[in-house]
């Protein structure tokens, strides 16, 4: 098989709105299958890219295709997908079988197909029973059910959902997750889903695309954007709690990368790769900080430091740790956990490695087998 | 405490609360608190209600079982016969025909102006609330002043109307002044009036349906239309119901054109109930026989009220 031609294909597309948001020269290749996650803060232009793709918005300039097909001008019901909204958008005065099979009566399905679609696509969602109750008789969860039901009834190749889950609590939440990814997978559908969660995004996701200000600041798999952030935007929003950015010239100088002056740079280090010391003296180096407060959230405590001429830091210790806040720590890391960026444009500094991680093994390598973080508390 | 209670362990003395029979006073107290407030708040309208509608149906009621007085012979209890008289008239005939065909084209009419209206008063449209402002201008007028102003356009030969379909090379129509033509035109001037209120009324139903609903019917392929019919309209029901109740109560209660454009003629063929009831009342001093008028009202107004919660609001769907 030769390589496959990507099944959404957004070719430097724009669409400015007057207030400045929206999104600029934007190019997304989209393969068939794929959960792709669009994923960024609020005004990133992320939900404007899915309903381009559902054809609510026009694009200003560029192109879009699905499956080959150029569907820049066509409207959204001719182009063969379903949308999951976050409001869920049903019909409140159709009941949950109206409401699902509203897309299949619309397009004159033949009866006996609808009723088949729907008793499959009850079963699936596991709303049996569900049928006859209108929306405002549903609790929540159910109501997210029927808007996938709905979504998925037509048996459209392609299905977009828009912060589908930012109405449920947190415990739903993370069930509804993984059923949407096994949904997805079962069906062999191709699903774009945009969140501002970035827990959502690394769960779900087979590609991540962090967008900002209208353009994409990183794509790839959840791994990459983790280990790899090329930006430091990228860096602060991807995990939780999120890397610690300081600037270079708070720390000492035998841990700064070669040959960049520390003025230009950024350092971003991850909370499970801060090691936290009491003891000065059992350290060969390390920069100096005070424990404003710590969290304890049962497997792990996050302790979270000052350090002058910063914002702070975040540590993310194993267990359960005792630490009094106005504790003076001391703060090392194995010289590959350190990530560099340029200060002025953000970027990553690839090359950037510095004389204590010499003898480290490869970056990769060490993430993959286990955290770096020993708590010596 | 009551003499029942040291047989039982009593949470409320084991944790040091205060006493069943206190705690039971305090909420009982507050109770009744709340209910006195309610009668407090509704004290105010009910004593204007019964001032003012109650006791004036009621007296209605008792007045129209009576004969007419005079000087010389005092009024005497007759029963039913003023209504006996009413259906042996055959002004009643033609009046409460005429104000059937008058409530029934300006209610739907002015329901699907009013519609037609917001719909496009909603839309995404350049002067948007000039539009808005433009069709709610009929509102704002008196009754009296609206008239006036048509009683100028059916002028025959002069009027606007008469101008534009002279322009075709009609002839000139007396629009007022012949019974054919008479109720007709003071219909035209009612959905005239009264579309621009029910307009406002649908404008902010359609406001509460979020856009979200337009947007998953248009991607689940539905068209305009479909959308239209499978969802706003059930959507805007509730709205329809009440405009359509307060369509129904205008029409037997908006006379004030009558008195300006027709005075109820020609022959009667425009002539509402309201106005025959006032001709009785105030123009020809037989106020039994205008009571009796005015309580069948009534009733009929009751019997549609009941028959529309009990049938239509079962179908309408409430957020």
């Amino acid at each position: 098989m030769t390589a496959q031609s990507p099944f959404i294909e957004i070719h430097s597309v724009s669409r400015v709105f007057n207030g400045g948001n929206g999104v600029h020269d934007l190019s997304i290749d989209i393969p068939r299958g794929s959960f792709v996650v669009l994923l960024g803060p609020s005004g990133c232009g992320k939900s404007t890219t899915l309903r381009l793709i559902a054809g609510l918005e026009t694009a200003d300039q560029g192109t879009i295709r699905i499956d080959g097909k150029d569907v820049t001008n066509t409207p959204p019901s001719k182009r063969g997908l379903s949308m999951v909204f976050q409001s869920y958008a049903l019909f409140p005065h159709l009941s949950v079988a109206e409401n699902i099979i509203f897309g299949l009566k619309v397009r004159k399905t033949d009866k006996s197909e609808i009723k088949t679609r729907l008793a499959e696509a009850l079963s699936v969602t596991g709303l049996d029973g569900c049928e006859d109750r209108k929306p405002s008789e549903l609790s929540g969860g159910q109501r997210q059910r029927v808007a996938l039901a709905r979504a998925i009834v037509a048996g459209h190749p392609l299905c977009l959902m828009d912060e589908p889950l930012s109405n449920l609590d947190a415990k739903l939440r993370h069930a509804v997750r993984k059923d949407i990814r096994d949904l997805q997978q079962r069906l062999g559908i191709t699903v774009v889903y945009v969140t501002h969660d970035q827990t959502e995004a690394m769960s779900m996701a087979d590609i991540v695309i962090l967008m900002k200000d209208g353009r994409i600041e990183q794509a790839g798999d959840p791994a990459e954007l983790y280990l790899q952030p090329a930006t430091a935007f990228a860096a602060g929003f991807v995990g939780s709690p999120p890397m610690a950015l300081l600037p270079a010239t708070a720390l000492p100088n035998d841990v700064l990368p070669n040959g960049i002056p520390p003025k230009g740079l950024t350092f971003g280090i991850r909370p499970e790769d801060l090691k936290l010391s009491t003891d000065p003296a059992s350290e060969a180096w390390g920069i100096a900080a005070t424990v404003t407060g710590s969290e304890f959230l049962g497997a792990e405590t996050f302790v979270y430091v000052s350090i002058a001429g910063t914002d702070g830091a975040t540590a993310r210790l194993p267990g359960r740790v005792h630490i009094s806040p106005g504790t003076e720590v001391s703060l090392s890391w194995a010289g590959v956990a350190a990530h560099w960026f340029d200060r002025e444009t953000g970027l990553r500094h690839a090359q950037a490695t510095t004389d204590i991680a010499a003898n480290a093994p490869s970056q990769t390598t060490e993430f993959q087998t286990s955290p770096s973080t020993v708590s010596t508390l | 405490m009551p003499a029942s209670a040291p047989f039982f362990f009593n949470a409320f003395q084991f944790f040091g609360l205060q006493d069943v029979p206190t705690m039971n006073e305090m909420a009982q107290l507050q109770k009744r608190r709340l209910a006195l407030y309610g009668w407090m708040l509704a004290a105010p309208a009910l004593a204007l209600m019964s001032l003012f509608a109650f006791y004036p149906a009621i007296a209605t009621l008792w007045h129209s079982l009576f004969s007419r007085g005079t000087s010389r012979r005092p009024s005497v209890f007759a029963g039913l016969d003023n209504y006996g008289d009413l259906f042996a008239d055959p002004t009643f005939w033609t009046v409460a025909s005429n104000n059937l065909i008058y409530a029934g084209i300006t209610i739907p009419v002015s329901i699907f102006f009013a519609l037609a209206m917001a719909l496009w008063a909603n839309a995404h449209i350049p002067a948007r609330s000039f539009v808005r402002s433009a069709y709610f201008t009929p509102t704002i007028l008196p009754m009296i002043a609206a008239a006036n102003l048509w009683l100028f356009f059916y002028t025959p030969d002069l009027g606007v109307i008469d101008q534009i379909t002279g322009f075709f090379g009609a002839e000139p129509t007396n629009w007022l002044g012949q019974p054919e033509t008479a109720l007709a035109s003071i219909i035209i001037v009612t959905i005239w009036k009264e579309s621009g209120f029910f307009m406002i009324f649908y404008l902010a139903a359609l406001q509460t349906i979020p856009p979200d609903l337009r947007e998953a019917a248009h991607i689940e392929g539905a068209g305009r239309w479909t959308y239209t019919r499978r969802i706003l309209l059930p959507l805007l029901m509730p709205t329809t119901i009440f405009v359509f109740v307060n369509a129904m109560i205008n029409s037997v209660k908006l006379i004030d054109h009558l008195f300006i454009l027709t005075k109820g003629g020609p022959n009667n063929a425009s002539k509402l109930i309201l106005y025959w009831i006032w001709e009785m009342a105030f123009a020809y001093f037989d106020s039994p026989h205008a009571a009796a008028m005015t309580i069948l009202v009534l009733l009929t107004l009751g019997i549609v009220a009941v028959i529309q919660f009990r049938l239509v609001e079962k179908r309408t769907h409430y957020r």
